[in-house]
């Protein structure tokens, strides 16, 4: 009688014995332990979405959790599922974090049912980020329709907590109705601020409604542009970033000098499902921000 | 490469060994098709004379036993209001007897994306260091177009790899562990006879396969022929169902879904292999399809295979099984479509 085959556990390896990191993407890792995070406040921004301030419960984890603007994470309603939900607010407190979230399948409708106190899973974050470091001394565009403002109001706060780094800013924003408008008591918060402009505009107005009506592209009319000093960031719906980003190119904007934030369906976060395939890519780890001229060249990305 | 011969009753006393202990997998004459045909799978085998070394093709590849269909990623146990994530790892040794040289390539792209670059995978590791991998050569598979895929031999990635030459096994010895395994059995040292043996049977197994096409260049001609009219006749005929990348040895892409227990008190995280020729496979919240139609859906597999994975994994990932050209019902097979793609660019 022989002795049996060595058994191998993979919990032996050093990396696995060391906290979970997101972050140190080439270590070994629980690629699917997920932080526990308590949902601090629900606050409702319309009828759809609601932004859920999410705090990482465990002191060490929430040291450790850092992200960049742009990035996203993976939220877990054990039971449920997991989805992708991109970051949507500074970067700067540490395992703290807010997520914008439209009510539109199983695990977000289950979410839009918690209260405060309730326990989620958090993974991540994931994904490239918006170059902040390289518009610094630049001006700024950055430009969302509908629940793009979510994305983008993490590069808003950087822009705003950093203010003396950039030259002009435009906040442009459009949705179909005011009704839509995402974190509109925020605002006159933002125009107060020196040196940002704030425009809002809406295809569909209401009667109370005395602001601009008509496509994002109209607030882009009249905004000067110096070509070789502006960044560009846009978020929101392909078919709006593509007239978006070429009516940028008309005003003389490099392609290398405009961020998208690209949608998919995603099931990893970690470049292995496969869901968020695009062209030659993954949308989590080659993405969701894309430069314009990689996005033209995946050809299937808008 | 060290290597070694090894009779054929020496592998039996080996494999029947291993079996006392240790699970052996491996290829199992489970039933013939309408046609009479053998159809074999790769499964647990508690006798040697079960295993049939023999065979021509497996209609499953043996990517399953890494990547299962169905795997529990993690369970979390609720208890009033909060919950507990429990994730287990696989622990268990087995061998794999006899797979064929193109699906140990076909692991050997899987390692690549599951144990390199970014986030390894800690359930794809646990079993594949806990699994020791025999192969073995063998003549052209019915319609195999491995050799034209530079996958019909392979120099790395199993412990142990024969070739038949007679009365016994020109072993090549890939690991320590296949070193060890050695160790059980009476080896013999390789002779000039046996080398020679060696030679004229690989040059046999050599000429046993037919080029049936040309793997130059294919991420350009992926990228030029990505709004080509071949899509749409071979789009036409594809059903959707996905049988392809189930059978494949190195699709990989997953669905994963939770499942709550009938007392509520728990619920499991399921990974489930996919294929990106199911409907939804890019179907996101609101109802947006960003790949609608069949024969986007079917071009884009064409596309990560030859185009994606080459840019990042600098080879192809198609070893020419041709597991999904027989699994087609419509016979959607890569040289047929590939060579159709050629004939376009010189027209």
């Amino acid at each position: 009688m022989t002795n049996g085959l060595d058994r191998y556990s993979v919990m032996q390896e050093p990396d696995l014995k060391a906290p979970v990191d997101f972050n140190r993407r080439r270590r070994l890792k629980h690629t699917d332990r997920a932080f526990k995070a308590q949902i601090i406040n629900v606050i409702r921004l319309t009828d759809m979405e609601k932004l859920f301030q999410i705090r990482i419960m465990d002191q060490a984890q929430r040291e450790r959790f850092t992200f960049r603007p742009g990035q996203f994470v993976m939220v877990e309603v054990p039971g449920y599922g997991e989805i992708p939900i991109s970051i949507s607010c500074s970067s700067s407190a540490k395992g703290y974090i807010e997520l914008c979230i439209r009510k539109a399948g199983m695990v977000t409708t289950m979410l839009h049912k918690a209260r405060r106190g309730a326990v989620v899973g958090l993974r991540g974050p994931f994904g490239t980020e918006f170059p902040m470091e390289s518009m610094v001394g630049h001006d700024v565009l950055l430009i969302a329709g509908g629940l793009g403002l979510a994305p983008l109001r993490a590069p808003i706060y950087h822009v705003i907590e950093n203010r003396a780094d950039f030259r002009d800013v435009h906040i442009l924003y459009g949705t179909k109705e005011p009704s839509q408008l995402l974190f509109d008591y925020q605002y006159d918060e933002w125009r107060r601020i020196d040196g940002i402009d704030l425009r809002v505009i809406v295809e569909k107005p209401d009667e109370k409604w005395n602001g601009p009506v008509g496509m994002i592209t109209k607030l882009m009319d009249d905004i000067l542009v110096d070509p070789g000093r502006t960044f560009a960031i846009v978020c929101g719906p392909p078919v709006m970033f593509k007239f978006v980003c070429a009516r940028l190119t008309k005003m003389g904007l490099p392609m290398q000098r405009m961020f998208v934030s690209l949608e998919r369906r995603m099931h990893c976060g970690m470049g292995k499902c496969c869901r968020c395939n695009v062209g030659s890519t993954f949308t989590c780890v080659d993405g969701p921000v894309f430069d314009y001229w990689s996005v033209i060249n995946l050809m299937e990305a808008i | 490469m060290l290597f070694v011969t090894l009779k054929k009753d020496q592998l039996e006393k080996l494999v029947t060994g291993l079996m006392e202990t240790d699970e052996v997998i491996g290829p199992k004459l489970v039933q013939k098709n309408k046609d009479g045909k053998p159809v074999h799978k790769f499964m647990p085998v508690d006798n040697f004379a079960e295993i049939d070394l023999l065979y021509d093709h497996t209609i499953y590849s043996a990517k399953n036993l890494f990547l299962p269909y169905k795997e529990e990623l993690s369970r979390f146990r609720f208890d009033d209001g909060d919950w507990e994530q429990e994730i287990t790892y696989w622990e268990k040794p087995r061998v794999i007897l006899g797979m064929h040289a193109c699906d140990i390539n076909a692991l050997l792209r899987l390692d690549k994306v599951f144990t390199r670059d970014f986030y390894p995978s800690p359930y794809y590791l646990a079993r594949r260091r806990n699994t020791i991998i025999i192969g073995i050569d063998h003549m052209a598979c019915e319609g195999g177009f491995c050799r034209s895929m530079g996958t019909d031999t392979v120099d790395r990635g199993f412990d142990l790899f024969l070739t038949d030459i007679g009365d016994r096994y020109f072993v090549a010895v890939g690991s320590d562990a296949g070193y060890n395994l050695l160790r059980r059995v009476e080896s013999g040292e390789v002779t000039d006879d046996d080398r020679r043996a060696y030679i004229e049977m690989r040059m046999e197994i050599a000429k046993s396969f037919v080029t049936r096409l040309d793997p130059q260049n294919l991420p350009n001609l992926m990228d030029l022929q990505f709004g080509s009219a071949v899509w749409k006749r071979w789009g036409s005929m594809c059903l959707s169902c996905g049988s392809c990348a189930m059978v494949c040895p190195t699709c990989y892409c997953y669905d994963v879904s939770e499942h709550i227990s009938m007392d509520f008190t728990q619920s499991c995280k399921l990974k489930t292999q996919y294929s990106c020729n199911l409907v939804d496979f890019a179907l996101v919240a609101g109802g947006h399809n960003f790949r609608p139609d069949r024969e986007k859906r079917l071009m884009y597999r064409y596309y990560h295979h030859f185009r994606g994975f080459v840019e990042s994994n600098g080879e192809p990932m198609c070893v020419g099984c041709n597991r999904c050209g027989r699994a087609c019902l419509p016979g959607i097979n890569p040289p047929d479509v590939i060579r159709e793609l050629q004939a376009q660019e010189r027209t």
